[in-house]
């Protein structure tokens, strides 16, 4: 079962380190984490997507609580979460393929962010699904480079994750 | 405005111990904590230890937060230094020992170039303390101390290590100590539940073949008291770990002794016919389940704990209740209390169940057979506790002579067992004592070790001679590395891989050198002699007795199989 995780911490030296320790120390499965400070003072923001059966998860989170700098623990594993991903995607771009690549662009609501004469570099964003999705598309055209950035999530509603 | 002096980081630091109540640490010196050396010199209200291994010297301050319930400290240089505590920092972290290691750090500007003696020790440690931090400011040192304590002996407790780069130690600062710590990740829940606890008691009231599995964490948590006085009131029988013995008097006719894999035939057939485990501060260890597909069957389970992440961990839980032992057990007594129309008939009830654990413990007591001509380590531990001190402090080492210690001392007060119990770390024995007895100059204090683990710290006798610390050392020599051998014997066809200690050591003569004494008893008719002028003696000593060599630990559940499943005589 595939989680997704966001994780409030202090932003101090060896936090990261900590929770990287802590997965791959108890054999937990990290699918994509990214790490960046919040409007709050002093706290960071992690969103971990891992893998695992209840009891696993049920691990995950406690042991994350356990850490000191570790604040809180979101577990959205209810769609009470959106979550979105950027993607910056270089695609070969030749000849009638130049048209294609447009298209799939338009589809996905995506940008064309640089341009030679024979790639493309597009931007995309969009659920993990969707980035999927565009990628899919654009592999025959010969994919030369992709970098994603991991989900990020936030609780659906008006409240703030801490109240 | 109060007029604060300036003083050193070094200085500020053994302020902060002070503040703390430390009256005992154990360190090495070395570059990178030469200055806080400087400052120990003419700081009288510290009194130091200087070990002969840094290893053995977190070990001392482990045996001392042990044997006392204090946080023990203990100091090293950077470097090599700070290496040789990673031992002692996990042996403490798996039994929750609450520790503070300070570590000498190269200067700031240094950090990350590969200075002299300079390692990540923070990032060596990461997975085996509870928390670490770097003192990067001479203004930081009081309020980080502050934490460090605080994390150390709070919740579940555990070892803190302080990395304190040269720099800072030299830097000059005003000292003001925090009377306060908010730590607003660190909010350990230690009060149970009341909604939880009623639930508790209720279910302990409907069940008809309870048991209660006690841990290191009632011994951590002071809940001896509450402990034995709900067992009694409830006539639950109780068992132990390794961890939890002298949490519940072994004495007291509701004991079961230690449960797993060497534990009681009566404890492990209590856990598997049991409808009702009441876990107390205990982990659900692979050593104690046995094959978790078929332990504890019938049983439905209370698991009271002060930390989460013990709870659903290896098994199933039907009750949680996440807070303090102590205050969990006080609880649940009051509860008891209130359900006292209740508590005839459960009590009742309770016969047929008590008379099914008196007939496993008849059937297939703990024992083994007396030898006239060779010495058994059972009977050494039985004598041992004979004449030994009612409040002795024993601590072991690892392996054969640590099981038959569990398994025949018969432990009744708590914090009187120091053993590496989730480590399982051979060489902790000695310096472990070694610290108990520097907590408590007045109290007996026994090491008892194999004649492998003996070896392991065994420079630490220089220690106890110098410091006058009359811990008392006996080694249970079988001239093998005795556990590993019996594994050997019962699952490798007796081939004995790199277990025979083939050299056999005087260790009268090694006594002697350090200047302590040694007396050797080679048949049973000596073993008394030797315990009563070993017990005579003012200062260190060591025991050696000649033990039968291939004797063992029995009954056993094999790895991997249900703990039903003990193997009794092989």
């Amino acid at each position: 079962m595939q989680h997704t995780i966001s994780v409030i911490v202090e932003n101090d030296f060896g936090v990261l380190s900590r929770v990287a320790t802590l997965f791959s120390g108890r054999g937990f499965n990290i699918e994509s984490l990214s790490v960046a400070p919040t409007n709050e003072d002093g706290l960071s923001r992690m969103t971990i997507v891992t893998r695992g059966d209840e009891q696993v998860l049920e691990q995950i989170n406690k042991q994350l609580n356990k850490l000191i700098d570790v604040l809180k623990v979101l577990d959205f594993s209810d769609d009470s979460a959106i979550e979105r991903e950027l993607a910056l995607i270089k695609v070969s771009a030749e000849d009638d393929a130049r048209a294609e690549v447009l298209r799939v662009v338009d589809i996905f609501r995506a940008k064309i962010i640089d341009v030679t004469p024979k790639s493309y570099t597009i931007e995309a964003t969009g659920n993990p699904l969707k980035i999927d999705a565009i990628l899919d598309l654009l592999r025959p055209l010969g994919l030369k480079e992709v970098v994603r950035t991991g989900s990020v999530a936030i609780g659906r509603g008006a409240k703030g994750w801490n109240g | 405005m109060r007029f604060h002096m300036k003083m050193n980081g070094a200085r500020i630091m053994l302020e902060c111990l002070k503040k703390e109540g430390v009256d005992t640490v154990f360190g090495y010196p070395g570059g990178t904590v030469i200055n806080l050396y400087d400052e120990l010199f003419n700081f009288k209200e510290i009194h130091h230890i200087l070990p002969r291994h840094e290893q053995a010297g977190t070990h001392a301050a482990d045996g001392y937060a042990r044997a006392t319930g204090k946080v023990g400290v203990a100091i090293a240089t950077s470097g090599p230094g700070a290496t040789n505590t990673v031992t002692g920092i996990a042996t403490a972290y798996m039994d929750s020992t609450p520790m503070v290691i300070i570590t000498g750090q190269v200067p700031t500007a240094l950090i990350g170039n590969d200075a002299f003696q300079e390692v990540d020790i923070i990032g060596i440690t990461r997975p085996c303390t509870k928390h670490s931090f770097l003192i990067r400011d001479v203004k930081d040192i009081a309020l980080t101390m502050k934490k460090a304590f605080y994390l150390a002996r709070s919740g579940r407790p555990g070892p803190v290590l302080v990395d304190f780069p040269k720099d800072v130690q030299m830097a000059m600062g005003e000292f003001h100590y925090p009377e306060t710590v908010e730590i607003r990740g660190y909010k350990p829940n230690l009060s149970g539940h009341p909604r939880q606890v009623e639930k508790a008691v209720a279910m302990i009231l409907d069940s008809k073949r309870p048991v209660m599995y006690v841990g290191g964490g009632a011994v951590l948590g002071n809940a001896a008291e509450p402990l034995t006085a709900l067992a009694r009131k409830l006539s639950v029988p109780v068992t132990t770990t390794l961890m939890g013995l002298g949490a519940f008097p072994e004495n007291d006719d509701l004991s079961l002794g230690m449960l797993g894999m060497h534990g009681a035939y009566c404890a492990n057939m209590a856990m598997s016919n049991s409808d009702l485990i009441i876990a107390i501060g205990a982990r659900f260890d692979d050593r104690v389940t046995g094959k978790l597909s078929t332990f504890a069957p019938h049983a439905k389970i209370i698991h009271i704990d002060v930390d989460p992440t013990s709870i659903k961990k290896n098994v199933r839980v039907d009750l949680p209740i996440v807070g303090d032992v102590n205050d969990v057990l006080t609880k649940m007594i009051k509860q008891v209390d209130k359900s006292d129309d209740k508590l005839p008939g459960f009590i009742a009830d309770l016969a047929s169940w008590n008379a099914d654990i008196a007939d496993w413990k008849e059937k297939h007591p703990l024992s083994y057979k007396q030898s006239s001509t060779v010495i058994k380590p059972q009977f050494v531990i039985q004598k041992l506790r004979e004449l030994s001190d009612d409040d002795a402090i024993i601590s072991t080492d690892v392996g054969q002579h640590q099981m038959w210690t569990a398994q025949f001392f018969k432990f009744n007060k708590p914090r009187t067992l120091l053993t590496s119990g989730g480590l399982g770390t051979m060489g902790f024995g000695l310096p472990s004592a070694m610290g108990a007895q520097a907590a408590y100059p007045d109290r007996q204090v026994i090491t008892i070790c194999g004649d492998g683990g003996i070896q392991m710290n065994i420079q630490e006798m220089a220690t106890l001679v110098q410091n006058r610390l009359p811990v008392k050392i006996v080694i249970l020599n079988n001239n093998f590395l005795g556990m590993v051998r019996q594994w050997q014997e019962l699952f490798f066809d007796k081939r004995y891989s790199s277990t025979c200690m083939e050299l056999p050591i005087n260790y009268i003569k090694l006594a002697d050198a350090y200047g302590a004494k040694g007396f050797l008893a080679k048949k049973p008719g000596e073993v008394e002699d030797v315990i009563k002028q070993g017990f005579e003696e003012k200062g260190p000593v060591i025991m050696e007795f000649m033990i039968a060599r291939e004797e063992k630990v029995l009954p056993m559940v094999p790895a991997g199989a249900s703990l039903n499943e003990m193997v009794l005589n092989a």
